[in-house]
């Protein structure tokens, strides 16, 4: 599917916390149906930006806006209710809820608001498409850290987003388990889903976005194309700067 | 706390009709007994049904249970209202003292909140002797009613029944299912779409309303009331203690934690009526060292193991 319209949009955003500038002045536009990348070292600032996004934190300044209505002044919940789902860089599941109710959890409180039954049955539904629904009665505490994963973006899934925040969803996996995972965020792209993705693995971020943003010291440093951004020389110092490229 | 099923509605109601004949079966010191014990499943199931899935415990029992007592003593002693417009008062103050401090305390979590609903009932204990003491003249109150302990123990048991037929329907339903993810990861919850504030504010009020029905129950009972008595913290631990003994995991853990817990406090007390206290202490290393889940967690395991030669 091609991007078309505008769908999220982050306008000089900034945060601090207490002295330190975690974000500067950010902006950038997603549209529908786009997968965008936010790439850039360690400390960049990138989770900070999806925190804000996601409601965790606020913007210190700057305005964000989901279909041009404003939600950087919004409580989490709202966030998640007017149609943006995220999962977290270091995973977080319910541990004493099954992995059923882990992904029910997402389905019940959303825009669709779905109970009982109906719940249960997309929430089988979701397991299914990230190939976990064998393991749908098992406890959190049984599974492998890609399944946690999976469990994870089921959930998120369950909530029906209309954007979806991914942060480093594919770091810390074998290569094995790399390969399933990119596949699996392959099939939400060609689903046509709007996606924000921080990302380090860069043949992932070649393959699966369509625009990059770069982050380097919590600032914007560059923008475009994955091979536009890779071969731009403020972006190859900032990381070669870093140890982690 | 687990969704509850169809199976243990039918439990509770062949127990509740069971319990209700003991008042006919025993002699007035196991009536009083009775009455305790219902008392405290009552103010212990209510507990659970906020401080069960968020894990925040709450030490502010004896405030709300205060609260009951205090409005049926002023109202009768002093403007010969009825006990029953008192009762209904009650539940009203207990509500609303509840919802403020879940609005108050929404922002602590851990120890803080501990600490704070302790604090904060203390607080309304010395404020409300104050008053007592420096406006309304006397120090005690006199409640005088026709109820005789049978009555007593009927209208507890009836208000233990509902406490838990409540947390069953709460169970069953999305607020019940929002405060086990608030309790699994509130951060979690709030990415969800959990109004957070909300549902705990709400489950918290519940605690409230049936802590100030129960210390209005009880009132009667005393005859004379003073604020020292009604507001005394020791019912916030016992509260507290009990629930945990019994398992906070399950709405019947309370029933299983009160009964062992009083008959051996009643023992130690008639037997050695100063090392009570110890009891207090010995009931906390249990829990910590071999009942982190209660008994309810002892049975479960049991069970499962059970199953699982079978
Ligand atoms: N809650 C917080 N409080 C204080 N500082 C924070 C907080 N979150 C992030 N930071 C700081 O903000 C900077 C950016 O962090 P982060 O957004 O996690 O970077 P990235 O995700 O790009 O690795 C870091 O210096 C980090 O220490
Ligand atoms: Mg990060």
């Amino acid at each position: 599917m091609k991007p078309s319209g505008t769908i999220l949009s982050v306008k000089n955003v900034t945060k601090r916390f207490g002295g330190l500038v975690a974000v500067s002045n950010m902006s950038f536009d997603v549209a529908q149906h786009e997968m965008v990348g936010v790439i850039g070292p360690n400390g960049s600032g990138k989770t900070t930006m999806i925190n804000m996004i996601s409601g965790a934190h606020k913007p210190s300044d700057g305005r964000i806006a989901l279909r041009g209505r404003l939600i950087s002044d919004q409580q989490p919940q709202n966030i998640a209710r007017a149609g943006i789902g995220r999962t977290f860089q270091l995973v977080r599941l319910l541990p004493d809820l099954t992995v059923l109710e882990n992904v029910m959890a997402g389905a019940v409180y959303g825009h669709r608001r779905r109970w009982g039954r109906d719940a249960e049955d997309f929430a089988h539904d979701v397991l299914e498409r990230v190939g976990m629904d064998a393991m749908s009665d098992a406890p959190i505490s049984s599974l492998t850290y890609i399944d946690q994963k999976r469990v994870e973006l089921a959930r998120t899934l369950a909530g029906e987003p209309e954007v979806l925040l991914l942060d480093e969803w594919l770091a810390g996996l074998n290569p094995t388990e790399l390969e399933t995972g990119i596949e699996l965020i392959h099939a939400l792209r060609d689903e046509g889903r709007t996606v924000v993705l921080v990302e380090h693995v860069m043949d992932a971020i070649r393959s699966l976005c369509d625009r990059c943003v770069v982050m380097s010291s919590g600032a914007k440093i560059a923008e475009g194309t994955p091979e536009e951004v890779l071969s731009d020389k403020e972006v190859v110092r900032a990381y070669l700067g870093d140890d982690d490229a | 706390m687990k969704r509850a099923n169809w199976q243990e509605l039918i439990w509770v109601v062949i127990i509740v009709a069971l319990a209700a004949f003991w008042p006919m079966m025993v002699n007035g010191y196991w009536l009083g007994i009775g009455v305790d014990m219902m008392m405290y499943i009552a103010l212990a199931t209510s507990w659970v049904l906020f401080s069960g899935p968020t894990h925040y415990i709450s030490l502010a029992s004896a405030a709300f249970f205060g609260v009951g007592g205090f409005i049926v003593g002023t109202g009768m002693s002093d403007y010969d209202a009825s006990f029953w417009s008192m009762l209904a008062l009650s539940a009203l103050v207990g509500g609303v003292l509840a919802a403020l401090i879940g609005l108050a305390t929404l922002r602590l979590s851990g120890v803080y909140f501990v600490i704070f609903t302790l604090g904060l009932a203390e607080m309304i204990r010395n404020l409300v002797s104050w008053v007592q003491n420096n406006f309304l003249g006397s120090r005690g109150l006199y409640v005088l009613t026709d109820f005789t302990d049978t009555h007593l123990y009927w209208m507890l048991l009836a208000t233990a029944a509902a406490v838990y037929v409540l947390g069953w329907i709460i169970s069953r339903s999305r607020l019940g299912f929002a405060l086990r993810i608030i309790g699994g990861d509130e951060t979690v919850a709030r990415h969800v779409g959990i109004n957070t504030a909300m549902a705990k504010v709400i489950l918290f009020t519940t605690t409230g309303i049936f802590g100030a029905i129960v210390g209005a129950i009880i009132a009667p009972r005393w005859s004379y009331i003073e604020p020292n008595q009604v507001f005394s913290p020791q019912l916030s631990f016992f509260v507290v203690i009990m629930a945990l003994l019994g398992g906070s995991g399950r709405l019947w853990g309370p029933v299983v934690g009160v009964i062992p817990f009083l008959l051996i406090w009643n023992w130690v007390d008639a037997n050695f009526p100063h090392q009570s206290i110890l009891v207090l202490g010995l009931a906390f290393l249990v829990i910590v060292y071999f009942l982190p889940h209660g008994f309810v967690g002892r049975i479960e395991q049991l069970r499962a193991h059970l199953r699982s030669r079978s």
